[in-house]
């Protein structure tokens, strides 16, 4: 485990070393890309600044709206569609090929409809989120055992008790899966339908720090998206692979 | 008798989805959403007009080139880490990682690299598609049956060999798997890449629909991916499910 451990410390060290070798030197000019320190430096001064707090709290309130939204609608959603046989046939089709869409596709659409505010950001965020959430219940939902399913009819639960208490607990570490995708989903749609039109947002300050060739601030920016994305990933990871491991399953 | 009913769910689901159009569409009206029948309709005209097999072309040949590149790639480097434990230990959950970032940031950094030009886009097509081909070949290499891999040492095979006997047949369902997400991936690379700073393409041309307020545009050419991607996406999906029942 410790040689892996170093493993990925010399890679990720040694691609610094060598950008920032390859920049002092000159091999990528500066309006290409900066020294990895630049970079670092302009970060913090950046976030001392508070220059992007704004950006940073409206890239973060739509990215929640979106993720809350797509949890629930989507555990619900997979609840109902599980118990509907015919339904979840019919939709088979769609779930097996949503992902092969790309959903920025409707971005323009959502712009002339709702206008260049917050909602169409919101609504790609969510659809590229909720199905990540209803097939990964579904899966979970098949998982459960069907002795907990005899349990639940003994002890005369209603279809929402049995859903609440028995199901959704047992299906949970699927479940998981899903919000780990749902919440990547949900940074990619508010981050990528800033960047390619909105008003305001990280998204929309580094595509508008690109228009200016503005690199101390491009730069910074994008390797905060970077880390954020990084960090919430590893956390849901390791939380994902603790209820894995209690439940016996890895 | 099952892929009828394959056949039925899918028709099912399409003409659900049009109605649903339809209800909108009476819902809104005409200023917001064009109907179903007049976006068909503009559609027509969109394809037979002169720029229009140019965007096509470029948007096409970017995805083209990106794609073999991430074939190549990904085999290349999913091979590698496969046979390599500690590399394919180590690279991993990085690699994993790098695919939930948001990686529409990163397109700034690939236009002052390569321009504004072909060569962005198809390598932000790239970065899309190469991942799931590497995870899934080296999953597939890793997870080839123990008996095979002895039965190549006391075939006393090489390598390169090894590969190509072994390795490779054994792994083709699961990697097809792997080139079936990473199409779709790349097609979505290479359109959004078009959508942001570029002047031809599908995607500039969504972009340039907003522009003008040409919603039928908008809607058409939403209308001709969505087609595409779905039933390029269909085919591959059910060669892949017949692989993995013959393996």
């Amino acid at each position: 485990m410790n040689a892996v451990i170093a493993y990925r410390v010399a890679v990720v060290a040694g691609a610094i070393a060598l950008l920032e070798v390859l920049c002092l030197t000159g091999v990528i000019d500066k309006i290409t890309m900066q020294a990895p320190h630049l970079i670092a430096r302009d970060l913090f001064r950046l976030l001392a600044s508070g220059q992007m707090n704004g950006a940073i709290v409206k890239t973060l309130t739509n990215t929640v709206i979106a993720l809350v939204m797509a949890l629930t609608i989507g555990v619900v959603a997979g609840a109902l569609i599980h118990r509907w046989r015919g339904l979840r046939d019919t939709l088979d089709p769609l779930f097996a090929t949503y992902y092969a869409v790309p959903v920025f596709a409707f971005y323009p659409f959502f712009i002339v409809v709702f206008g260049l505010g917050d909602l169409p950001q919101i609504l790609i965020a969510f659809m590229l989120g909720v199905v990540a959430m209803i097939v990964n219940t579904l899966n979970g939902l098949d998982r459960v055992p069907t002795v907990l399913l005899k349990t639940a009819r003994i002890l005369r639960l209603s279809p929402v008790q049995t859903a609440m208490r028995l199901t959704l607990p047992a299906a949970a570490p699927y479940i998981l899966t899903g919000v780990k995708l749902a919440v990547a989903y949900a940074f990619i749609g508010i981050i990528g339908s800033e960047f390619i039109l909105s008003r305001g947002g990280i998204g929309y300050e580094i595509s508008f720090a690109y228009t200016n060739f503005d690199n101390a601030v491009m730069y910074p920016l994008i390797v905060l998206i970077l880390i954020a994305s990084i960090a919430i990933n590893s956390v849901l990871g390791r939380w994902e692979r603790t209820l894995l491991t209690r439940r016996g399953m890895r | 008798m099952k892929r009828w009913r394959g056949a039925r769910n899918a028709l099912t689901l399409i003409a659900g989805l049009l109605l649903l159009w339809q209800l909108v569409y009476m819902m809104v009206g005409d200023i917001a959403l064009p109907s179903p029948l007049a976006t068909l309709r503009y559609t027509g005209v969109l394809v037979t007009s002169d720029t229009f097999g140019k965007h096509l072309f470029d948007t096409m040949r970017a995805f083209a080139i990106a794609f073999v590149l991430s074939v190549v790639i990904g085999l290349f480097v999913g091979f590698w880490l496969g046979f390599d434990k500690l590399s394919g230990d180590a690279l991993e959950p990085m690699i994993v990682t790098v695919y939930a970032i948001p990686k529409l940031t990163l397109y700034p950094i690939l236009l002052l690299a390569f321009g504004l030009g072909v060569s962005a886009k198809v390598a932000f097509g790239v970065i899309h598609g190469v991942i799931p081909i590497i995870l899934f070949t080296l999953a597939a290499v890793r997870n080839t049956k123990p008996i095979l891999l002895k039965t190549g040492h006391v075939l006393k095979l090489s390598r390169p060999q090894m590969v190509r006997w072994i390795l490779f047949p054994a792994a083709v369902p699961e990697i097809f798997t792997g080139l079936r997400v990473g199409f779709s991936l790349t097609l979505i690379g290479s359109l959004l890449a078009a959508m942001f700073a570029s002047q031809r393409g599908l995607g500039y041309l969504l972009m340039t629909g907003i522009g003008l307020h040409n919603i039928e545009l908008v809607m058409s050419v939403t209308l001709l991916i969505v087609v595409f991607a779905a039933t390029v996406s269909t085919i591959l999906l059910q060669i892949d499910r017949r692989l993995h029942r013959q393996g």
